[in-house]
């Protein structure tokens, strides 16, 4: 009653088509950039490891995954940190302009990152942030931040008020009920908002490419490196790219239970 | 729940004020100041008032041409994918298994195009697409099927919307599957009773409880699709020609390709308007939505 006919074959037949462009960014991974040129194949017939030992020796190349990694813990830490009093006080307090406030939150998440990338040139060139994990920690706050206070107020807002008053009754100051009550409480929340700041983080280039130039490039930019005047290096590209999936695939294994609520913005 | 007016709720709230504030309200002050200005580079700028925007809602300037075809395109974009991503995610999600560990696995599979970052999905499907190397336009090709999304216009189209199909479709099936599961079981039990067609229950069960969640998705799709950029940058660079040329990927053109800041940051303003526009739609049906909900949660 609950699906419909036929749907192991309709799951079947979309889950290949989501893993097949997969497979073959895999599959030229293992490849030499002789075979993959040469012949059709659909699995490696010489399969090699070279493009990854590349990867993971030269300085240039690993570097990418440590800058990236970097800027994406730092923006996810600051938007949580940020986002869960206001989540509490959206949830619980009405004060002057809420609404607005909220709503121009939700507009700075909807704006296109490509009208704010040359301002943000500007301002972190100014102050002296431009080509540091920072500038990209904070300029990915615009998207990240009303996000992360959108998820946790719905997680917020389903905790009972019963337990906020009990615990002031109990003679909680503030910010103790905060972290010993609420943030508890809402652990999976939390979770959920981390992994989404996370993700939007980690998939997001323009703006990544736009403020940094040397010390910090993230991998997505290095990557463009492999067009050269000898043409594509083909492997060492796919390459780059499964190892880009892997944080992904992890964070999606700890978050399997909590994903589709995550994305209804905690309010299903 | 009656919330309490409380004014220092303001101070829980003002960290995340001066973050954003920072990051957005700036470099906005800097994109209206650049829009009313005209540069020719060294840093010197020179008054030009509103005449930017004039030019770019008029098609006969050449700035005026490039936004409004690049906005047309895009507009038609956002639709087609629409049209397509809505209908499969409910399908898929219909789909999902019901218990056991395949519900965690499919969970897993679905969400892993979106975690995937956005310049490797794009070249993802520039080598799966490719005549030479790649298995979709190797295989096309080989049955027949004449193939190429570097020269041929429509090839590229198909191409930058099947991407797109893959990339987020997960995205609304998640977001219904979501939905579905907040349904109890009873309210299947008394369909069944009731000899309700598979049809019926979908219409008077699972859709209704699925509308708020549609509701984000489209417009979540809709507003991400308007911007979207890396993706067809990648796989396509905007060609052939200008054809698969989106609003973001002209204004990027604009902005850090010519310098042209004034023409830039005159496109960027009215792109974010039409965006602002979108998303207060969506914010007043989200909260009026939210307010049909209440009195239904303290019946159930």
């Amino acid at each position: 009653m609950h699906s419909i006919p036929g749907r192991r074959l309709i799951m079947a037949l979309f889950l290949i088509f989501l893993l097949l462009p997969i497979y073959w960014l895999v599959n030229m991974s293992f490849k030499t950039n002789a075979e993959i040129v040469s012949t059709m194949t659909l699995w490696p017939h010489a399969p090699t490891l070279q493009h990854y030992k590349r990867i993971f020796t030269d300085e240039s190349w690993y570097s990418g995954y440590i800058n990236s990694l970097e800027y994406v813990v730092l923006n996810t830490i600051i938007s949580i940190s940020v986002a869960l009093p206001a989540a509490y006080a959206f949830s619980r307090y009405r004060f002057l302009g809420d609404k607005h406030l909220f709503f121009w939150l939700l507009s700075n998440r909807m704006a296109p990152a490509a009208v704010y990338a040359l301002p943000f040139f500007n301002l972190y060139s100014a102050i002296g942030l431009f080509d540091t994990p920072w500038a990209v920690a904070l300029a990915h706050c615009i998207f990240n931040v009303p996000l992360a206070v959108w998820i946790l107020e719905g997680f917020v807002s389903g905790v009972p008020r019963e337990i906020d008053e009990t615990a002031f009754l109990d003679g909680y100051s503030f910010p103790r009920f905060f972290i010993r009550i609420l943030v508890p409480l809402i652990a999976s929340g939390i979770g959920v908002a981390a992994f989404f700041c996370f993700m939007f983080s980690w998939v997001e280039l323009l703006l990544a490419r736009t403020l940094t130039s040397v010390q910090t490039k993230p991998i997505a930019a290095i990557m463009t490196r492999t067009v050269s005047a000898a043409g594509m290096d083909w492997g060492l590209l796919a390459a780059a790219g499964v190892l880009t999936i892997i944080p992904g695939a992890l964070v999606i294994w700890f978050v399997r239970n909590y994903i589709a609520r995550g994305f209804a913005l905690g309010r299903v | 729940m009656d919330k309490t007016i409380n004014q220092k709720a303001w101070f829980l709230v003002l960290p995340v004020f001066l973050v954003v504030a920072f990051s957005a309200v700036l470099p906005l002050m800097t994109v209206v100041n650049y829009s009313m200005q005209d540069t020719f580079g060294n840093n010197q700028f020179f008054w030009n008032g509103v005449g930017w925007f004039k030019e770019l809602l008029d098609p006969s300037t050449d700035l005026g041409g490039r936004f409004l075809a690049s906005l047309g395109r895009n507009l038609f974009f956002s639709l087609v994918i629409l049209a397509i991503e809505v209908p499969l995610g409910i399908v898929v999600a219909l789909s999902m298994p019901r218990d056991g560990w395949t519900v965690a696995a499919c969970l897993v599979i679905l969400a892993l195009p979106l975690l995937i970052p956005w310049n490797v999905v794009g070249t993802i499907w520039q080598i799966f697409g490719r005549p030479d190397i790649g298995l979709l336009g190797y295989v096309l090709n080989a049955i027949g099927i004449e193939y190429n999304y570097v020269s041929n216009e429509i090839d590229a189209w198909v191409t930058v919307i099947v991407m797109d199909v893959w990339h987020w479709t997960s995205l609304v099936a998640l977001l219904c599957y979501a939905g579905l599961k907040s349904i109890p079981e009873a309210y299947y039990q008394a369909a069944q009773i009731d000899g309700a067609s598979r049809w019926a229950v979908f219409r008077a069960i699972q859709l209704p409880k699925m509308n708020r969640v549609l509701l984000i998705a489209v417009l979540l799709r809709f507003m991400d699709s308007f911007m979207i950029y890396t993706e067809p940058f990648v796989v396509t660079g905007g060609g052939p020609g200008n054809s698969t040329t989106f609003v973001s990927i002209e204004l990027v053109k604009i902005a850090l390709g010519q310098f042209d800041l004034g023409k830039a940051a005159a496109l960027s303003l009215v792109y974010n308007l039409i965006i602002l526009i979108v998303c207060w739609i969506f914010y007043t049906v989200m909260t009026n939505a939210g307010n049909d909900r209440k009195p239904q949660e303290g019946a159930a």
